[in-house]
């Protein structure tokens, strides 16, 4: 089996947000850039079908060469292989058609990717990305197996979950429950050594249109101080929920 | 030229979702000068949709829809758009509509925004103001295809009730169920769940032990709410996975959202803050989520959950 992880390449979830050029911009200065956790359980769960089923690894990114730090990272978490499509991603549609491209040449049975990513939280890539490449697509998904062709896949619903049957070539929008937490890898010594020597393959991108474009970016107003309520006084709090808040 | 919405429903009856997301399409109708046509599948009386500003309602009936299917119902609101001639196709944020309206962009050639919290701010260029980063920004998108397809994020836009009437047709479209099918759904039927719920009870570490939840579930009844908690919580194994809201689990858009001993890391607050109103009960005053809450309780959750229980109850006594 050819497994095809994307990863997306995001500031850390503590990161300050501040944007530049007019507010046009993602201010990267002084942000720590990581493995998009979404993608990271992904990517993660392809290692146990690399280990168990000798599924092979290739991860992929859209993006400049700044990216590549994320790439290796991956590489030293056990992937086999990686990609960077040479462009700077711009919306989901067009990382979308430039990954298609990528999952059409490499011939991949299976891909995994992030339900959303942490910084544009679109959601779009994994689903889009099914559609151009006529794969079947399951999201927000916290259980993958593979037997053959066959996958049994369950995904999160509102209220509850759903287990769906169905078959390669499959796109997966994965999250935490295809593996836990505490299965999460941290690249070892060897590791980290052995991932300067694996193939880093640099693609031309197919110059992939944009749908969407961002105008600018806003910062939500300051919020204001948090009202006490003491202990001893919760009529207090029912009073303010009622009359001031008004939600119950 | 009209603008198209998909109104969920689920066993017959329409969720809350399906009538703020045909009061976002009667906005942006209104800004075009045009009609809005709601798509239905298996909904059974779609008459109500005429309150919140539909015209027009295309109803499917069909039993291989009965379970979702993501790709089918994609399928379906494309022919309903093109049918339509619809310029804007306007979808919720629920779990099954952000699954299937990635797969519909592709199908319409249309741009897609998400996330989208407020009514387009221009129609040329069509923009929209949506969340980013984890609701810590907004972005300002513009969406360039002739065909748009905007999520409205949950309880932002709000209801907005009008005062027409809606017509009603039959709609027949050719469905595809192949490719992905249903074999178990696993939900509890007679919960509020974290995605409907207008108020969202939530438990943290400072709970100390699963037996210690019962309070926190009778809080839940008493506002009929939904119970929630936080990511160490689930990982520990006291409370199941579903329940785990934040950054890596499921988002809360909530009216109003209660901290039971939760410290507020900012993986927690990033899933969270789109709720209304954010309530912090801790016994540390030094709590990062006292800096994201509107109230706070500086008190051991042990007694101060009580009491509130039993006020509550006062409370819903007397306004009942």
């Amino acid at each position: 089996m050819k497994i095809l992880v994307c990863i997306s390449h995001v500031p850390d979830t503590t990161s300050k947000i501040n944007f530049t050029e007019g507010d046009t911009k993602f201010d990267t200065n002084g942000v720590q850039f990581v493995i998009n956790p979404n993608d990271e359980f992904g990517l993660t769960r392809a290692m146990w079908f690399k280990e168990k089923q000798g599924a092979n690894v290739t991860v992929v990114n859209v993006g400049g060469p700044e990216t590549e730090p994320t790439l290796r990272k991956a590489l030293a978490i056990g992937a086999d292989a990686a990609i960077r499509v040479n462009t700077e991603a711009k919306d989901g549609v067009q990382v979308a058609k430039e990954l298609a491209n990528v999952v059409s040449q490499g011939g991949y049975d299976l891909v995994i990717a992030g339900r959303e990513s942490i910084d544009y939280n679109g959601g779009m890539v994994p689903g889009m990305l099914a559609t151009l490449a006529n794969a079947n697509f399951v999201t927000n998904c916290i259980n993958l197996e593979v037997d053959g062709t066959n996958a049994t896949a369950t995904r999160e619903i509102d209220g509850g979950k759903e287990t769906v049957s169905t078959s390669l070539p499959l796109v997966i929008g994965g999250q935490k429950g295809l593996v836990e937490e505490s299965d999460l890898r941290i690249p070892n010594m060897r590791g980290i050594m052995m991932a300067r020597k694996k193939p880093l393959t640099i693609l031309d991108p197919i110059n992939a249109s944009v749908e969407t474009s961002s105008v600018q970016f806003e910062k939500p107003a300051p919020k204001g101080a948090v009202t006490l309520v003491d202990p001893d006084n919760i009529d207090e709090l029912v009073n303010l929920l009622h009359n001031e808040a008004k939600v119950i | 030229m009209s603008v198209l919405v998909y109104t969920e429903s689920e066993q017959g009856k329409f969720k809350k979702t399906a009538f703020e997301v045909a009061s976002y399409a009667k906005a942006v109708a209104q800004q075009l000068g045009t009609n809005v046509t709601a798509i239905t599948i298996n909904a059974a009386d779609a008459s109500e949709l005429g309150n919140y500003g539909v015209d027009k309602v295309l109803q499917v009936n069909n039993a291989e829809l009965e379970k979702f299917n993501a790709n089918a119902y994609a399928s379906v609101i494309e022919q309903a758009a093109k049918h339509e001639n619809a310029t804007v196709v306007v979808v919720s944020s629920s779990a099954d509509s952000k699954y299937l309206a990635p797969m519909l962009a592709i199908k319409l050639d249309a741009g897609y925004a998400s996330n989208v919290v407020e009514a387009p701010s221009n129609t040329a260029p069509f923009t929209v103001k949506r969340t980013a980063f984890t609701n810590k920004a907004f972005n300002m998108t513009s969406i360039t295809t002739d065909v748009k397809i905007v999520g409205v994020s949950k309880n932002a836009f709000g209801l907005v009730e009008s005062s027409g009437s809606a017509s009603s047709e039959d709609f027949s479209p050719s469905v595809d169920t192949s490719g992905v099918t249903v074999q178990s759904v696993d939900k509890a039927t007679d919960k509020v769940t974290i995605a409907d719920a207008e108020i969202v009870v939530s438990g943290g570490r400072g709970l100390k032990g699963p037996e210690n939840w019962r309070m926190v579930e009778e809080l839940a009844e008493v506002l009929g709410a939904a119970t929630a908690c936080s990511k160490p919580v689930s990982d520990l194994g006291w409370r199941p996975h579903s329940e785990h809201v934040g950054q890596t689990g499921k988002p809360v858009a909530s009216n109003l959202y209660i901290a039971i001993g939760i410290s507020g890391a900012i993986q927690h607050l990033a899933g969270i803050n789109a709720s209304k109103v954010k309530v912090v009960i801790n016994t540390d005053p030094e709590a990062p989520f006292f800096k994201a809450a509107d109230y706070g309780v500086v008190g051991d959750a042990f007694e101060v959950v009580p009491t509130l229980i039993e006020k509550l109850k006062a409370f819903k006594a007397q306004n009942a």
